[in-house]
């Protein structure tokens, strides 16, 4: 199911192999899960309360679970804690995390694209979360678009590196670590300062106990919590199990996309991508967006579509103007490739009584900046609990509506993707919008309509909403289709390629 | 340094200047930087910021022109925060803000500690015109 390759190990670290075996197993390949783990019928109270009541606050001394360590989990727990001793209340926070995240290759990733996003990069500085050195793989500052008409450079209004390239776990598999650190190890440590602890064992069952939501691990472990937060992302068979679990539940719907690694080494990475992502609108069935990302000695490609196989890979990798971005016109071997799953829909109902779901396991943004959506699940998760109360009506009225907000931007998002479908099957139009840019790019002064549309669909820095009310500006409509005529009329499509790989 | 995120800034360089417009406000994410503010053609260093510390938020709340410079010590790497950014967040997410009451409360307290050292100076110095450290730091008793 899950093209993940035996995850390698770093000397020192057997005594983890046997916790490691089993997160990749269940975790990569869900499949595996209906063999070996459990579920429950067990139907358990779920009373829409009123929240007024002491019974629905956290007390001192009462004990959350969360179930997973990823974004979503690790900045919870952080949140969570830092404003629970604004309010001198002393809670016990238990991180469950199987991953290593110190493993190099699946066994401590996360798999994804590692991109954080411009928006989310600020925001974090302003809660605090500086991205250490370590952490940061590369700095981008520009978008390369590559189109079957031409390619064309986007750069940052700023002039400044705001998009964070990072390793979620610590690199890829046989990367040689020397000085990485993943990102999702720097946030569970966060979390871990703040006071989280955090037991690296995987959740095998949910049920209630008394109206309490109780958690059962792989070894045997079981306990009964105050509250329960589901962080478990969508690449593990959990949420299929809480969905048979009585809590009235159903998973987000997710499809198979791509992830892989080359190495190229840094040189080469700087000399060919520079600090770009390079990002692919092609005519190729089935794929809906494509990325390379440079990053310290590797490159990494994220593809996203109907349900990512191997031959839509094979294809993709074959197209001409991919080859013409790698030395030597031909992309390397990759060093490590998996297929993840992505979240794309929400889950209607992600609370119930002392229980909630943060992250990729409620709601995530459509296509981009998931870990950005995590971060703002997360916040307004730690903000309800702490501040409002654990019922189901407090999540209604105090979470859900941060969710709502990413669920309804994303039936926007689909209009967005579906011009960029469009745009991928229509020849003219992609020379209008290549003719758009590049005059924009060059042009000092030029108001950047069509740039920043596209800035903003590639990084995921503005709402969809945003972005979709700009496009339909008279002006912007205006200036698409006489660059729709120029380009197409005087045929000057082979002029406007600007070959500005760096 | 220069893969990293953020700009960076040469030992020396202002990252800020006083009495200009801004609608950003930034993160030190490396290095240390200075808080200068001139009066009566005087520039008198008010504060030091390191990597964490937030600085320029004012001009994001209040719409006015910067109130001091900000120079940097050593190589600093800081990161802009937009004020659309900023503010669409905070409406979302009201508990944002605490990020800046914290900065904002910081500097109230170390403005209450100098005020408070000034003050003591000053009284000494009308008690015994003569006298006054000549360093003119603050006596033993200075809070
Ligand atoms: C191909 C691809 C590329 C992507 N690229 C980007 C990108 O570039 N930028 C971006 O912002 N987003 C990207 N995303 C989205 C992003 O990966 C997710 O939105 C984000 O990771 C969600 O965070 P999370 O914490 O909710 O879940 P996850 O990151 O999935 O974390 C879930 C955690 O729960 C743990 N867990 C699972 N089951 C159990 C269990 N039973 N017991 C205990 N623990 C468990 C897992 O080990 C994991 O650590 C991409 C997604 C895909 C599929």
């Amino acid at each position: 199911m899950h093209d993940t390759k035996d995850a390698s190990t770093k000397p020192g670290e057997q005594g983890h192999e046997k916790v490691e075996e089993e997160a990749v197993r269940i975790l990569t390949d869900p499949g595996s899960w209906a063999k070996h783990g459990s579920g429950t019928d067990e139907e358990g109270p779920r009373s829409e309360t009123n929240g007024d009541s002491d019974n629905w606050k956290l007390q001192p001394g009462n004990r959350v679970a969360v179930i997973g360590g990823g974004p979503a989990g690790s900045l919870f727990s952080q949140f969570l804690l830092k404003t629970m001793a604004h309010l001198d209340i002393d809670i016990d926070v238990e991180i469950y995390e199987p991953r290593d995240f110190n493993f190099c290759g699946p066994a401590g990733c996360n798999h994804c694209g590692g991109v954080v996003s411009e928006s989310l990069i600020q925001i974090l500085g302003t809660e605090g979360v500086v991205l250490p050195e370590e952490v940061v793989q590369r700095g981008i500052d520009s978008y390369v678009m590559h189109m079957d008409v031409g390619s064309v450079r986007i750069e940052t209004p700023l002039q400044e590196k705001r998009i964070a390239a990072v390793y979620r776990g610590n690199g890829p598999r046989q990367s040689e670590p020397a000085s990485i650190a993943g990102f999702d190890h720097h946030l569970i440590s966060l979390a871990r300062s703040a006071g989280a602890k955090v037991r690296q064992q995987m959740v095998t069952e949910v049920d209630l106990d008394e109206g309490r939501p109780r958690i059962t691990c792989a070894d045997g472990h079981r306990q009964t919590y105050d509250l329960l937060v589901v962080a478990s992302g969508v690449n593990s068979a959990l949420l299929g199990l809480i969905e048979k679990s009585g809590l009235e539940f159903k998973a987000p719907t997710a499809v198979k996309s791509f992830v892989a690694e080359f190495k190229l080494g840094a040189a080469t990475i700087e000399r060919s991508f520079g600090t770009s992502m390079h990002v692919f609108l092609l005519d190729i069935p089935r794929l809906q967006f494509a990325a390379l990302i440079p990053k310290g000695e590797y490159l990494t490609l994220v593809m996203l579509g109907d349900d990512v196989d191997q031959e839509l890979v094979e294809s993709f990798l074959n197209a001409p103007e991919v080859r013409s971005c790698f030395p030597g016109n031909r992309p390397p071997d990759n060093a490590c490739q998996c297929f993840p799953r992505l979240n794309l829909s929400h889950v209607r109902r992600p609370f119930a009584d002392r229980v909630v779901f943060i992250g990729d396991s409620g709601v995530a943004r459509l296509y981009k900046d998931g870990i950005g959506s995590a971060y703002r699940t997360a916040k307004a998760a730690a903000n309800c609990v702490a501040l409002h109360g654990i019922s189901a009506r407090d999540f209604h009225y105090h979470y859900w509506p941060a969710c709502k907000k990413i669920a309804i931007d994303n039936l926007l998002g689909r209009c967005v993707f579906g011009f960029c479908h469009l745009l991928q099957k229509l020849r003219f139009a992609r020379r209008s919008v290549m003719r758009m840019t590049v005059i924009e790019q060059r042009t000092e002064g030029a108001i950047p309509h069509m740039s920043s549309v596209l800035w903003d669909v590639f990084t995921g820095s503005a709402p969809y909403r945003e972005v979709l009310f700009r496009t339909l500006h008279p002006f912007f409509l205006g200036r698409l289709i006489w660059n729709l005529l120029a380009a197409n009329a005087w045929k000057s499509g082979r002029r406007n390629r600007e070959l500005s790989t760096p | 340094m220069s893969d990293l995120l953020g700009r960076n800034y040469q030992p020396g360089e202002d990252i800020v200047t006083e009495g200009e417009v801004g609608d950003c406000m930034y993160v030190i994410q490396q290095g240390s930087a200075e808080v200068i503010r001139t009066e009566d053609g005087v520039a008198t260093v008010v504060d030091t910021m390191v990597a964490g510390d937030l600085f320029g938020e004012m001009a994001i709340l209040e719409h006015t022109v910067r109130s001091s410079t900000v120079r940097a010590v050593d190589p600093v790497r800081a990161l802009t925060i937009d004020r659309k950014t900023f503010l669409r967040r905070i409406q979302e997410d009201p508990s944002l803000a605490l990020s800046i009451l914290d900065v904002m409360c910081r500097r109230v307290r170390n403005l209450d500690t100098t005020i408070a050292h000034l003050k003591h100076q000053l009284a000494e110095l009308s008690a015994n015109p003569e006298g006054g450290s000549p360093d003119g730091s603050p006596g033993e008793n200075a809070p």
